[in-house]
């Protein structure tokens, strides 16, 4: 019990920090947004899960990828070959000069299905492939730089090309994976119609579960022995590895998981979006997702889901309204967070909310609320105790 | 490749080693900054392209001027855009530095950032200023037309004209950067910062100059690039990506380095192209290079220092 509350929820005041966006994701804002808002938030906390894995990998760990879209790309193309394949069965592609193959392939004149789609018509190799695809792509990039003892700036520079490679290789290919269009008109899930408006909420719930599943992976990761030797290695790589440490497996670990969340968002973006194409694989979403974890705090798994939305929230009320303004809000954003707030919202808070709430809850109001709750002999603080 | 004799393998290797070439050029020119930038500095500047971008809008604003007020002057204001766009992109660059990049000096990561975050707001300038659309600027008679030495091959002059001025200003830079006081001071800066304050270097001057420097070559990059295609607001994020490949393929702070692997990348790509389609000519390229990489990570060419 105490190893749950102090290192997965963070003691008193990590738990405060989870309950708070807890109660904001899945009470708040499905009882206040119209289904459309809510499919939209829904989907920014699908670019969360990238976020959070930039919190580990470049925040604690110090390695800076700017190919997370890469990870995200291949969870969503995964899921995303899935439904396309139970979309188009033989019975509702029977126009098509070869039934049974996904429409885009029909119209470059492909004939039959290419081999590497056809493990994707089973549900239980797809779920395995968003895990494993990413993990082991990510291992071989990883295994060939941080073995290397390259990192920083070129393993920066080379994720960027890897990205560029694959966005460039998916709108070339338009007949085997749907070019620029991308994979779109994918209407069930094992005939579960994901277009649906109960789908479409059942959908947005599991993804915050998810989401919330990814959030304590991510504190159990920081908060043990390994997580202490990553933001070792950020600050004095040479000394962790002269006292005896491996530090490439550690980066190639670190790296790998966090391939595999970005992943876990792609393959829920597909599923609650409807669609997967290229431009949420190229460089611009990949350096996209690390301004969410820039602005969000890049040393805070709760920080850059807030980050996330605000940014996202951000582009869109202003691209609605005055297209012409955003680029120059990105940009001013990017730099305002980089000179100004390093540590962006989570540290505005560490620094001004924080010493608030310590008044607050060394307050008299909450200790006679805390007397009051410590009477009752089933309340889980007093468990913990 | 069967189905071609040997004689029109020739002329196509010669036809798109001269399109090659261009490539080449330009990739170069925009490589030279970025080398002096990232190799001599060791700061990222995503917004490289915008500075070539900064070059071409120069020249493209020069020619509709000229044309407007002294269409008598319309054969000569290119080699006057050519110094305009080296002057306007290195004050720029000056100024970038000077605002932005000499407070992330320690953190190389967050420049890369906050790079990209100005080359979002410049190319929002350029589509405010310019249009979204993309715009040529009309060029001297003397650049058009081309050279024919045998019945299969044609030689775009533009191209050679491109390549010659790729050429000078190659040894401009190297003559800067190796044979006078200043390049001396920008080498010994890199190597030791802390010495080279102590001997007397003006360090905080030679980065700015040499940021400045390098976003001007940049600029010269865009008023070559204007011969050969036309320029939109996005000019710049279509050839940062390999500029960078260029660079750190090259060796990073290696002259030869960079000339060797900007030929090598763009003749590989323009070859390769006429084979294949051109989005797996770039696929195979820039995939050939990153397993390149995976084993030589520090660059085909570089020099050799004890960490």
């Amino acid at each position: 019990m105490n190893f749950v509350y102090e290192r997965l929820l963070g003691g008193k005041k990590g738990m405060l920090g989870l309950i708070i966006l807890a109660v904001l994701i899945f009470i708040i804002l499905p009882l206040t947004l119209d289904m459309f808002r809510l499919s939209m938030v829904g989907k920014y906390l699908t670019y969360a899960f990238a976020a959070v894995s930039l919190v580990l990998l470049w925040g604690y760990g110090g390695i800076l990828s700017l190919g997370q879209g890469i990870f995200f790309g291949i969870g969503g193309y995964c899921m995303a070959m899935f439904l396309k394949l139970e979309a188009s069965d033989p019975e509702s592609t029977k126009i098509q000069s070869t039934p049974g193959i996904p429409d885009f392939m029909d119209w470059n004149q492909i004939t039959e299905l290419p081999w590497f789609w056809i493990p994707f018509e089973s549900f239980g190799f797809t779920v395995l492939a968003v895990i494993t695809i990413p993990a082991i792509f990510a291992f071989i990039i990883g295994f060939s730089m941080f073995k290397r003892r390259v990192g920083g700036v070129y393993f920066a520079i080379i994720t960027q090309v890897i990205a560029v490679i694959l966005t460039v290789l998916i709108v070339g290919q338009q007949g085997y994976i749907g070019g620029i269009n991308g994979i779109t008109d994918l209407k069930t899930l094992n005939g579960w119609d994901i277009r649906e408006d109960s789908a479409k909420y059942t959908l947005y719930f599991i993804n915050a579960v998810l989401l919330f599943a990814v959030l304590f992976i991510g504190k159990f990761i920081l908060t043990s022995k390994f997580g202490r030797l990553l933001l070792a290695m950020k600050d004095k790589e040479d000394r962790v590895r002269f006292s005896g440490y491996d530090v490439a497996n550690f980066k190639i670990f670190i790296f790998c998981v966090s391939a595999v969340i970005a992943a876990i968002g792609g393959a829920m973006f597909t599923l609650q979006v409807g669609f997967m194409s290229p431009s949420f694989v190229g460089i611009v979403p990949s350096i996209e997702m690390v301004i969410f974890a820039a602005v969000g705090g890049r040393m805070s798994l709760i920080g850059v889901v807030y980050g996330t939305l605000a940014v996202n929230f951000g582009k869109t009320i202003f691209s609605e309204t005055f297209p012409e303004i955003w680029l120059f809000l990105m940009g001013g954003l990017f730099i305002a967070v980089v000179m100004f707030f390093p540590n962006g919202i989570a540290g505005v808070w560490n620094k001004y909310g924080d010493p608030q709430l310590d008044r607050l809850l060394d307050s008299k109001l909450l200790s006679s609320l805390k007397t009051a709750i410590s009477k009752n002999k089933t309340s889980p603080v007093e468990d913990n105790k | 490749m069967g189905e071609y004799t040997v004689q029109e393998l020739t002329s196509i290797f010669a036809m798109q080693g001269f399109a090659g070439i261009s490539l080449f050029s330009v990739l170069l020119l925009m490589a030279l900054g970025l080398a002096i930038i990232f190799g001599q500095m060791g700061v990222i500047n995503m917004a490289h392209g915008e500075f070539m971008a900064v070059g071409a809008y120069t020249t493209y604003l020069l020619s509709v001027i000229s044309e407007t007020y002294f269409p008598g002057f319309l054969q000569y204001y290119f080699l006057f855009a050519i110094i305009a766009s080296f002057v306007i992109a290195g004050i720029l660059g000056y100024l970038t530095e000077f605002i932005l990049i000499r407070h992330l000096y320690k953190r190389p990561l967050d420049t890369l950032l906050a790079t990209w975050g100005l080359s979002l707001i410049m190319q929002q300038t350029f589509r405010s200023i310019f249009g979204a659309r993309e715009v040529s600027p009309t060029l001297p008679d003397w650049l058009m037309g081309s050279y024919q030495p045998t019945e299969e091959i044609y030689i775009p002059i533009n191209g050679m004209f491109v390549l010659g001025l790729t050429a000078l200003v190659t040894i401009g830079v190297y003559i800067l950067m190796y044979r006078s006081n200043w390049g001396l001071a920008v080498r010994a800066t890199t190597q030791n910062r802390v010495m080279s304050g102590a001997v007397g270097i003006n360090t905080k001057k030679t980065d700015r100059l040499t940021f400045a420097l390098g976003c001007g070559i940049a600029g010269i990059a865009g008023a070559a690039f204007t011969t050969i295609a036309s320029t939109g607001p996005t000019l710049g994020t279509l050839y940062i990506v390999d500029t960078f490949m260029v660079v750190v393929f090259g060796g990073a702070a290696s002259l030869f380095g960079t000339i060797a692997s900007a030929f090598t990348i763009a003749q590989a790509q323009s070859i390769l192209e006429f084979f294949i389609s051109g989005s797996m000519a770039k696929v195979y390229t820039l995939l050939t290079l990153v397993i390149i990489l995976m084993f030589r990570p520090e660059g085909l060419f570089s020099i050799k220092v004890r960490k």
